[in-house]
């Protein structure tokens, strides 16, 4: 059964059926998908909703448990990505397959290598990547190292990378989720370009809006199933959101007026170096105040982690002044900084947030085991552990079978949730909040804002750093733009549209 | 690890002011020793080969070094002067070995020719194992069991000789059987996913059990208890230069070896296709993967070669310098090797140098005895071990291994 | 209790692989003695009578058995931490030597003054050899695998030189320290034999380490470290300290098990004194997976294997080194556990193992 509004002549590639389950989770469930020469096809669908899977398995680095692929009308077995790549299928993956210490003609030639007895032939590659960088007309230096190279520059050496193994059908994973407005409008062309000279496109997204833009043709997955197909012309937003996600979705979070109170972080010309010692964050100055939402905005990897490192202790800072509730924070480690009524809701929960293998009742009590009630004289309480964790456990509606359970085998929202709990459990004047919502699940979306909102409105004061545009401007009273390690501007949300904070977010204060 | 919080300034000020602080009190030490050799007018003498041999007054070379030194201390608290501690160490250790060897020289010739030539024959179980190690670990397989490896080589590589008669088999058979343990490394570590340092262990513990049960098995109850070893040959014309010629070109057959492959795999590594995939394999799998290739049989394929290599360390110990077989006679030579190959940042030329200087501790060590220096041995013993601990703490500089090195690579 | 409710689910499949991985060991082993032409009953025999025979084959296994719990446990509470302990060898000796030189040196205190005195420096000696790689590991990024070994091989110097010079008994016949007094001496639990309380002590230990591990938040605290180093930062722990701290326990561990040997069992320290307890050490900690109290089976079977190896030797003209390559084995399957599950036809389990150790040279 062919899925709606796709027409099943002339297709270049079909999927029929695909079907792949993982432990606990059925990931694609019968999913037809085709493809026609020339075309930009979109897969819709919120995180989670199987679109990396099924590509994945297209690219060779799944095999599905059911399932047939069709290229040109005849069954192709794609077992690894050298099988993808001879059917001319390329790739850019969301985590970049980039080596950051190898140049550029080096990452591009690798497993594809013109050698002469055994030696790598250079010029040859060198000659091949500018003519291919010319044909869609964009710069890149064969010899300069990845690890130099700003993302979108990145970015386009692995467009050049499928190119250069004559692609014809290049499938994209979320590329926009690392660029800014402008840089996007630059890849859109390139990928006009490209559809041009008749390759043919599979793009990844989870926003509506560009999504709209590109695409020739939509399909929209949602829990491993296809929802649907709809050209750009026959739909907009409000549809294409409800099909996402299955219901109304309300895009807009609830919250009352601000009202300000007194500062309680002060940041005064902060600067931070990043791990191999170049400067991450430039001078920056800001204030948040009670009952506040301060919002950072900014693409990926324009200091927002080195600075909130430096706030909660957890990496020296060089110059400058961080103070909460008047305590001046130099010098002090992330205890020391928690005790000032700090609560922190770390970027990557996985690694800094999370122990993962200890049961959820450990990771309840990570930031408070050191003192009364849970332990006395480095001795655990345990009585008073189990009945707060199982407070805590059903209080913010985490999804375990019991506080024994073992974190790593929770879901990603429950995860979080963890978190949230451990950290809002606390007496706290300020929340720092990276990324809370990063990689969720609508509903724990929604719960996860609800209770930032809660914290604000308890007069707490909150520093939210998000790389969502949306997220900032639904949740935030204020808005800060970060771009390339300071503060472009600070606008009260009133007056923050999306074309601004995205000029701002390119470093263009118009 | 750096300390998470604390002024970053600070830190790093207390770091140079410390070792400003103990480089001076050596130096002081170095100046108090050359008094020694000044009431009796000491001479040192430094040999070299036929060129004949130097005389210098003891006392006022050390004395020379010791300012040197003293200087070399002091100059990292000048800021203009922008010398960094790591050049004060070196400095120092140069400035304190220098005046080891002219109080050996006191009285009698001390064969400066002979040390350096010493040092390259003791150094070649350590950069052969440097290199093995580095085959490994540039495709990402942390390899501590170059000393099994190695132990294994040596007692197979002897019992081969010894039961089929030909030095030559038995150096086949030595590599062979180092490749045999890689295999067996590459198949609990990249197949089994076994943690890579736990797979190393039981690749050490078995290689002592083996080692012994075969010597006690067989070897004490076979013909020869001792074979000759690798002959020493000469390179025609030359090995007629003089110095470079004895140090460089008369040698014997495992030396040679070491020397072709640190400028075999300097090339390999960077220039040909097997180098660039194998670095890439080393840095991120996936992304090797995802270009079509095949890294499982890369890992094999770089470990077992790694084995071969260290068959052939293992070869120097019992076919090339004793003729016979002992016991863990490879006596953490292995583990040295890792250190050499950190020194050397990965890099085959690195790990010479870093190899060479293990060599050079080691020669020393036995010319002292010879010469009776009245230092406690077992305190010359114990200095490439200390040497080791230093290059570990860092103070040759950052040196970073390839970024997916002892990481699983699990297809998804 | 709690405990045993909880051993009551679980004992069956934890208990499977290792002990199939023992077997499997045992036949390899088998096929080793049947390929060189002994007798595998003979041999075997000899190896269990060697080592439960008689009663007094018992003690002494027993008394081998003291420090293997003690290195074992050194090593598992460094696995706990995320370190690789291989320096218990060394650190056994720097608790020997500290030991040795307070019992002998020491003079005229009582019983209840000197012995404790002397254990107390034995492990403090150990602990101090074993925070030096510790503190590199946190301030340098030194890994501890090599440090440790190179600290072993330091430590077996400084101790030759040591009882051969400074601390050398001049009216002995072999190079050795003068016989320690006899206020130090740990008493025997039965006269006949030489099994001391040092065995009562080990039992001790293990209870000791699990109330840390498990029931302080020092322990917490190591744990945390060890999965998780950048979660433990972010809840407020100080790695560095963690790091000391764990190898400094470790380390002492290790002298205690010295101690031991020089106060209960030897009464002086001679210069050739080559244990091989630190090595086996690893190979019990990791039977064990670290489980504190798991480490005295293991310890046991290790011991057995030591002991009886002698009379399996006279019996049937196998090597001793037979037992090496046994428990060689027997780390292998235990590390790699796929290998017993592909013969055994064993389905996995989830979430099993738990075991941290780390992996490649660090990231300063």
């Amino acid at each position: 059964m062919p899925a709606v509004g796709v027409d099943t002549n002339d297709e270049l590639l079909s999927l029929r059926g695909i079907v792949k389950a993982f432990p606990g989770v059925l990931a694609n469930d019968h999913i037809d998908f085709a493809l026609r020469k020339g075309q930009i096809h979109t897969l819709l669908g919120e995180n989670g909703a199987g679109k990396t899977t099924l590509v994945n398995i297209l690219y060779g680095l799944y095999t599905p448990d059911e399932g047939e692929i069709r290229i040109n009308g005849r069954t192709a077995h794609i077992k690894q990505p050298s099988d993808a790549l001879s059917f001319g299928i390329g790739m850019v993956h969301q985590h970049f397959m980039l080596i950051p210490i190898m140049s550029v003609t080096e990452n591009i030639i690798l497993g594809n290598e013109t050698t002469k007895y055994g030696f790598i032939n250079r010029q040859k590659a060198k000659d091949k990547i500018r003519s291919l960088a010319q044909q869609y007309h964009f710069d890149l230096d064969p010899d300069a190292l990845v690890r130099d190279l700003p993302i979108g520059s990145q970015q386009r050496v692995e467009i050049i990378k499928a190119l250069y193994r004559e692609a014809e059908i290049l499938i994209l994973d979320e590329p926009t989720a690392v660029l800014t407005t402008q840089e996007t409008g630059e890849l859109f062309s390139i990928l006009r370009s490209m559809k041009d000279e008749g390759k043919s496109i599979i793009f990844i997204s989870h926003k509506l809006k560009e999504v709209l833009e590109i695409s020739d043709v939509i399909t929209v997955l949602r829990n491993g199933k296809v929802v649907g197909s709809v050209k750009p012309d026959d739909t907009d937003e409000q549809q294409l959101a409800s099909m996402m996600v299955g219901r109304e979705v309300i895009l807009q979070v609830e919250k009352q007026k601000m009202i300000r109170g007194a500062a309680v972080l002060k940041v005064g010309n902060l600067r931070v170096n990043d791990q191999r010692g170049l400067c991450a964050v430039n001078g920056v100055s800001f204030e948040v105040h009670e009952g506040e939402i301060f919002g950072i905005a900014g693409v990926q990897g324009n200091g927002q982690t080195e600075l909130i490192q430096a706030l909660t202790g957890l990496t020296p800072f060089q110059t400058g002044k961080i103070s909460i509730n008047n305590n001046g924070v130099s010098g002090m480690n992330p205890r020391e900084v928690t005790v000032l009524g700090t609560a922190h809701i770390p970027e990557d929960r996985q690694q800094y947030g999370l122990v993962l293998p200890y049961p959820v009742r450990d990771n309840l009590i990570l930031c408070s085991y050191y003192a009364a009630p849970f332990s006395r004289h480095h001795v655990f309480d345990f009585p008073s552990i189990t009945s707060e964790a199982t407070r805590l456990l059903e209080e913010y509606d985490i999804k375990a079978p019991g506080i024994h359970t073992i974190t790593d085998t929770l879901s990603g929202g429950n995860q979080q949730k963890t978190v949230v709990a451990r950290e809002l459990a606390r007496e706290i004047k300020l929340l720092i909040a990276s990324q809370p919502t990063r990689g969720l699940d609508v509903g724990s979306i929604e719960y996860i804002h609800k209770k930032i909102v809660e914290a604000r409105d308890n007069r707490c004061a909150v520093l939210l750093v998000s790389t969502e545009l949306d997220e900032i401007m639904s949740l935030a009273d204020t808005v800060a733009v970060m771009y390339k390690g300071e503060i472009v501007k600070t606008i009260p949300v009133e007056e923050a549209t999306k074309e601004k904070l995205g000029l701002l977010m390119a470093g263009i204060d118009a | 690890m750096r300390a998470a919080t604390g002024n970053v300034q600070k830190e790093y000020l207390l770091r140079t002011l410390s070792f400003c602080v103990l480089t001076l009190v050596v130096n002081i030490l170095l100046i108090l020793f050359s008094f020694r050799f000044r009431s009796d007018h000491s001479v040192s003498l430094l040999g070299f080969g036929k060129l004949g041999s130097i005389p210098i007054r003891t006392a006022t070379a050390i004395l020379i070094l010791g300012c040197i030194g003293l200087a070399g201390s002091i100059a990292p608290l000048v800021k203009r002067l922008k010398v960094e501690v790591n050049v004060t160490f070196y400095i120092t250790a140069t400035g304190v070995v220098s005046a080891l060897i002219l109080w050996a020289a006191v009285g009698s010739i001390f064969d400066m020719v002979g040390l350096v030539a010493l040092s390259l024959r003791l150094s070649t179980p350590i950069v052969l194992g440097a290199m093995a190690g580095m085959l490994c670990e540039r495709t990402g397989v942390v390899n501590i069991a170059i000393e099994g490896m190695m132990l294994t080589a040596a007692c197979v590589g002897f019992a081969a000789t010894v039961y089929l008669n030909s030095l030559w088999l038995g150096l086949l058979c030595a590599i062979l059987a180092g490749s045999v343990m890689a295999a067996l490394h590459a198949f609990l570590s990249v197949s089994m996913i076994t943690d890579q340092i736990v797979s190393g262990t039981v690749i050490n513990i078995l290689a002592v059990g083996l080692t012994g049960f075969i010597r006690r098995s067989f070897l004490v109850k076979a013909k020869l208890s001792r074979t000759a070893i690798l002959p020493i040959i000469s390179i025609p014309l030359l090995s007629k230069i003089p110095i470079l010629g004895t140090i460089f070109f008369t040698n014997q057959p495992i030396v040679f070896f070491m020397m072709i492959l640190v400028v075999l795999l300097t090339i390999a590594f960077f220039k040909t296709r097997w180098g660039l995939r194998t670095r890439a394999i080393g840095e991120h799998p996936e992304a090797a993967d995802t270009v079509g290739i095949n890294v499982f049989r890369m890992k094999y394929l770089n470990v077992m070669l790694g084995g071969a290599v260290a068959g052939l360390a293992g070869a120097w110990f019992s076919l090339e310098t004793t003729g016979s077989f002992d016991d863990m006679m490879t006596n953490g030579k292995g583990f040295i090797a890792l250190a050499a190959m950190i020194f050397g940042k990965w890099h085959p030329v690195g790990a010479f140098i870093g190899g060479l200087i293990f060599g050079f501790s080691d020669a020393l060590q036995i010319i002292f005895q010879i010469k009776n220096i009245p230092i406690p041995f077992q305190f010359l013993w114990m200095m490439p071990y200390l040497i080791t601990m230093i290059v570990l703490a860092g103070v040759i500089g950052k040196s970073t291994p390839p970024a997916a090195d002892g990481e699983p690579y699990i297809k998804r | 209790m709690n405990l045993l409710k909880k051993l009551d689910k679980e004992w069956y499949r934890k208990l499977l692989l290792p002990l199939l991985a023992i077997i499997t060991a045992l036949a390899i082993g088998a096929v080793i003695i049947a390929a060189s032409g002994a007798s595998v009953i003979d041999a075997y025999q000899g190896l269990i009578e060697g080592a439960f025979g008689k009663p007094r084959a018992i003690a002494e296994t027993l008394v081998v058995t003291t420090p293997y719990i003690l290195t074992g446990l050194a090593v598992a509470f460094g696995f706990k931490c995320g370190l690789f302990n291989i320096g218990v060898e060394g650190q056994l000796y720097a608790g020997a030597v500290s030991a040795a030189f307070v019992g002998y040196a020491v003079k005229g205190l009582p019983v209840f003054i000197h012995l404790p005195l002397a254990m107390l420096v034995g492990v403090l000696g150990g602990a101090v050899w074993g925070a030096i790689p510790g503190y590199l590991k946190a301030k340098t990024g030194g890994h501890e695998v090599i440090n440790t070994i190179m600290m072993n091989h330091i430590m077996l110097r400084l101790t030759d030189y040591l009882v051969k010079n400074p601390m050398l008994d001049p009216t002995a016949s072999i190079p050795r320290t003068a016989y320690i007094e006899k206020t130090a001496y740990l008493p025997k639990i039965i006269p006949a034999f030489r099994l001391h309380w040092g065995f009562f002590i080990a039992l001790a230990a293990v209870f000791a380490v699990y109330f840390i591990l498990y029931k302080t938040t020092v322990g917490f605290e190591i744990r945390t470290v060890g999965h998780n180093q950048s979660a433990a930062r972010y809840a407020g722990m100080n790695v560095t300290k963690n790091f000391i701290l764990a190898m400094a326990v470790s380390g002492g561990l290790a002298g205690l098990a010295g101690a031991n040997e020089v106060l209960g069992l030897n009464y002086y320290l001679p210069a050739s004194f080559i244990s091989g307890y630190g090595f086996d050490a690893i190979a019990i900690a990791l039977l064990a997976k670290s489980n504190p109290f798991a480490i005295i089976p293991s310890a046991l079977l290790w011991a057995s294997l030591r002991n009886g190896a002698g009379l399996m030797q006279i019996r049937a003209g196998i090597s001793i080194d037979l037992v090496n390559i046994i428990q060689a084995c027997v780390i292998m399957f235990i590390a790699a556990p796929a290998i017993i599950r592909w013969i055994y036809r064993i389905k996995a389990v989830k979430a099993e193992g738990g075991m941290i150790l780390t992996k490649g040279w660090g990231k300063a």
